[in-house]
């Protein structure tokens, strides 16, 4: 019954495709293209990447709200410095270093992890207003080209190294960690964890996702815009909980938030075509997360009704 | 010496845990470190091998530590695997865990301990507690360590257990490690220790090398404990108060007995033949396949516990953090909880009558030795803890109390307030369903003893018994012509 749980992710995304396919079919005529599934690819990869910090965080039994913000200060500078590799990989280290402030006000000052993610991401949105006030910006043609190129399936190779890289995570000393402080906390200090170390790691890390995320995504909309972060506190929250990682810590993979990334990002081309006015996006995308976690949580009493 | 601690202060907010304490062992010796419930064994164990840090005072230990906590330290989400190679993890090129070899090494390391029954692919979570501990003192034997801490390490383990931990002790001894070790049974000490130090209130009291059960406990308590169990033969049986037919539940099979007011009725047996499906479905927390229950006259069927506190029925566990006591709230409000609806009106508390009640409840059972009931029940030591569970079912006035290996874990001289609350409680006419581990009380604190084996009634016993050996006698003996 655990298994269901931690594999809802992929269930989710495998019946949001169908339903994808089905919605684009009946409403274009055609089913879609390989330019359509490279579309959502390049668009979903920043949410991709948030959702990977972001589970990180939330299997040591944290939060990370200061995403958006981090995201936001990324997308402002990579834009406004015209997107330079040079630039792109300040913009990496940034990044890190705003989610490692983060880890350490947690990790050894202490504060609820909601309360100073959440006073980050205040500062960090302000700083991303403060550097790009107006959208605009731009960024090499060459990177884009590189990261999200709309005629050849670069992303494809993005995404398994995310793949690859969680792969290799989980077997190193720290990925055992992450598990172990998300478990019991005090346990794992008993048995030699360094605890405040991992978790000030995990929220660097979670800084690193949402960089890249940010680069990602200028190279998406090829412009920049202070405020693009915003939505991808809670999506990346969304992606997590229906992939099925456990909210109080130690339960849950990466790459189930991975694969529910993806299904949010399928959901909204679903009622794209299927013709819902996106006025309303919010309000279905709300929806649809209450009904995929409770669907999760039914199947899993179900199933543990039956083995009693 | 392997182990010295000097002037070893450590208080926990007001409380003062240790006080002027001071500790030394040996190489090549099992040590037991005696003391009362509260005396400070687990906060020195944990200052000795640097978990925790002491207000003043010193400290030195030589060699590789490593300890086993009271408070199990394996991580539930992890497997068996993950949880005993957390420290060193099979590594390949690169330096990256095999997680294909975790499982095997796993196997390799528990079969070397001469551990079979546990899968090393199972979440540490869906362990029993037993299997748990066991789990736990794999993992710190397997580091071979110089200086093991090993604080109440037989406290969840079943006799079978104690003996494979007790060779293993004597097998590091034997190779020249340092081995201390915290309990509550004498009889453990007795037969392992090679030197005793005894505790009390937070500081060192003796350490010898030999010591009586009398002895210690007058070490221990720093008085002298006379009679031990209270005399119960005088007390006159009453009305049935509690009529079993037939009870059908879990492990249980066709079990029937009344319970009378007055009267003190023991369970015993061997470990896991029931007991605790009877205790359970008596209380609604399980229900039974088939049987009828009379709860004074009137017939009851309960869907869940509520129904059976309605009825009159009081439960007290013997793990009490799990199945009972509230932690951060303070004792005040533990012991209220299932009285709240009388000391309310139109939904408010009246907050003085309340105050007064349970400050009387609480004196009566000396919780916390005076200590104010507005402080945490966490903070309190685990004697005093299942005192406090115990004033919740005082208060609520039942008249039939099941109580569940109430004294498992608990010190000396809390034993003995236990035993005359029980006797206490037979004394004004209720009734008491009583089951322990130890046999030794269900002999000389019953009135009549039920010896379950397989889920059946294999043996009446009147009582008091006196003698634990005719019970033993009665559970594991193979016709039932008792």
């Amino acid at each position: 019954m655990r298994d269901l749980q931690e594999r809802l992710g992929y269930l989710v995304l495998a019946a949001t495709a169908v339903a994808y396919f089905a919605v684009y079919t009946t409403s274009l005529g055609r089913p879609p293209g390989s330019f359509d599934y490279l579309a959502i690819l390049n668009t979903t990869m920043p949410l991709v990447l948030v959702a990977v910090g972001q589970s990180l965080v939330v299997i040591t039994g944290g939060i990370d709200l200061s995403v958006g913000g981090v995201v936001s200060v990324c997308v402002a500078v990579t834009a406004a410095t015209g997107g330079t590799p040079g630039w792109i990989l300040a913009v990496l280290a940034l990044g890190a270093a705003a989610g490692l402030v983060n880890g350490v006000i947690v990790a050894f000052g202490r504060i609820a992890p909601i309360l100073t993610t959440l006073a980050t991401l205040s500062i960090y949105t302000g700083a991303a207003l403060w550097i790009l006030p107006v959208p605009g910006g731009s960024i090499l043609p060459g990177v884009r080209a590189v990261l999200s190129n709309p005629g050849v399936p670069t992303g494809l190779a993005w995404l398994a190294l995310v793949v690859a890289g969680w792969w290799v995570l989980r077997r190193t000393r720290f990925g055992m960690r992450v598990y172990a402080v998300g478990s019991d906390e005090t346990a794992a200090r008993a048995v030699g964890v360094p605890v405040e170390r991992v978790k000030a790691g995990v929220y660097a890390l979670s800084g690193l996702c949402s960089a890249l995320a940010g680069v990602f995504y200028v190279s998406t909309t090829t412009a920049g815009d202070a405020n693009a972060g915003a939505p991808f506190i809670l999506t990346s929250i969304a992606s997590v909980v229906v992939g099925g990682v456990a909210f109080s810590g130690g339960r849950g993979s990466a790459m189930g938030a991975v694969a529910g990334a993806v299904a949010l990002t399928l959901v909204i081309d679903v009622l794209f075509f299927a013709g819902i006015d996106p006025l309303y996006q919010s309000l279905f995308q709300g929806l649809f997360l209450v009904v995929a976690v409770l669907l999760g949580t039914a199947a899993a009493l179900l199933a543990r009704r039956r083995t009693a | 010496m392997t182990v010295e601690a000097t002037g070893i202060h450590r208080a926990f907010g007001g409380v003062q845990a240790l006080r002027d304490a001071s500790f030394a062992a040996r190489p090549g010796e099992i040590h037991a470190l005696a003391g009362e419930n509260g005396a400070g064994k687990s906060t020195l164990i944990k200052v000795l091998c640097g978990v925790l840090r002491a207000d003043a005072g010193s400290v030195a230990v030589r060699g590789r530590v490593a300890t086993a906590f009271q408070e199990l330290s394996l991580l539930p989400d992890l497997t068996v695997a993950e949880n005993l190679l957390l420290a060193a993890p099979p590594r390949g090129r690169l330096g990256l865990v095999r997680r294909g070899h975790l499982t095997a090494e796993a196997s390799r390391v528990l079969a070397l301990y001469g551990v079979s029954e546990i899968d090393p692919r199972s979440p540490a979570r869906d362990l029993s507690v037993s299997q748990r501990q066991v789990v736990e003192l794999v993992r710190v034997l397997a580091t071979e360590p110089d200086v093991v801490f090993l604080d109440e390490p037989t406290a969840a383990l079943a006799e079978r257990e104690v003996d494979w931990l007790a060779g293993h002790m004597r097998r590091l001894r034997d190779a020249g490690a340092c081995v201390v070790f915290t309990s509550h049974r004498w009889r453990e000490i007795e037969r392992l220790a090679d030197r005793v130090t005894v505790f009390r209130n937070g500081t060192h009291v003796a350490t010898r090398e030999r010591l009586t059960e009398d002895e210690a406990v007058t070490l221990m308590t720093g008085r002298t404990l006379d009679a031990t169990y209270p005399d119960v033969s005088g007390i006159e049986a009453g009305e049935k108060a509690l009529t079993v037919t037939g009870l059908t539940s879990g492990h249980l099979r066709d079990v029937s007995f009344d319970l009378r007011r007055g009267e003190i009725l023991g369970v015993g047996g061997l470990a896991g033949q029931g007991q605790r499906d009877l205790f359970l479905t008596l209380f609604g927390a399980r229900r039974p396949v088939a049987g009828r229950l009379l709860v004074g006259q009137a017939e009851r069927s309960f869907r869940r516990p509520a129904d059976a506190v309605r009825a009159g029925i009081a439960y007290v566990p013997e793990d009490r953090k799990a199945e009972g006591l509230l932690l951060p709230l303070s004792i005040r409000d533990n012991i209220a909880l299932t009285t709240l609806a009388r000391r309310s009106r139109a939904g408010f508390i009246r907050r003085r009558a309340e105050k007064a009640e349970i400050s009387g409840v609480a004196a009566k059972l000396a919780i916390g030795a005076g200590r104010a009931t507005s402080q945490a029940a966490g903070t309190l030591s685990g004697g005093n803890q299942q005192k406090t569970v115990m004033a919740r079912w005082l208060l609520a006035d039942a008249d039939v109390y099941l109580l569940y290996d109430v004294t498992r874990g608990v010190d000396a001289a809390t034993k003995h307030d236990i035993y005359h609350l029980i006797a206490g409680l037979a004394r004004s006419g209720k009734a008491v369903l009583f089951h322990s581990s130890e046999t030794e009380e269900i002999a000389h604190l019953c009135h009549r003893v039920l010896v379950l084996r397989e889920g059946r009634i294999a043996a009446e016993l009147a009582g008091p018994v006196g003698d634990a050996e005719q019970i033993v006698a009665a559970s594991i003996r193979e016709s039932a012509d008792a």
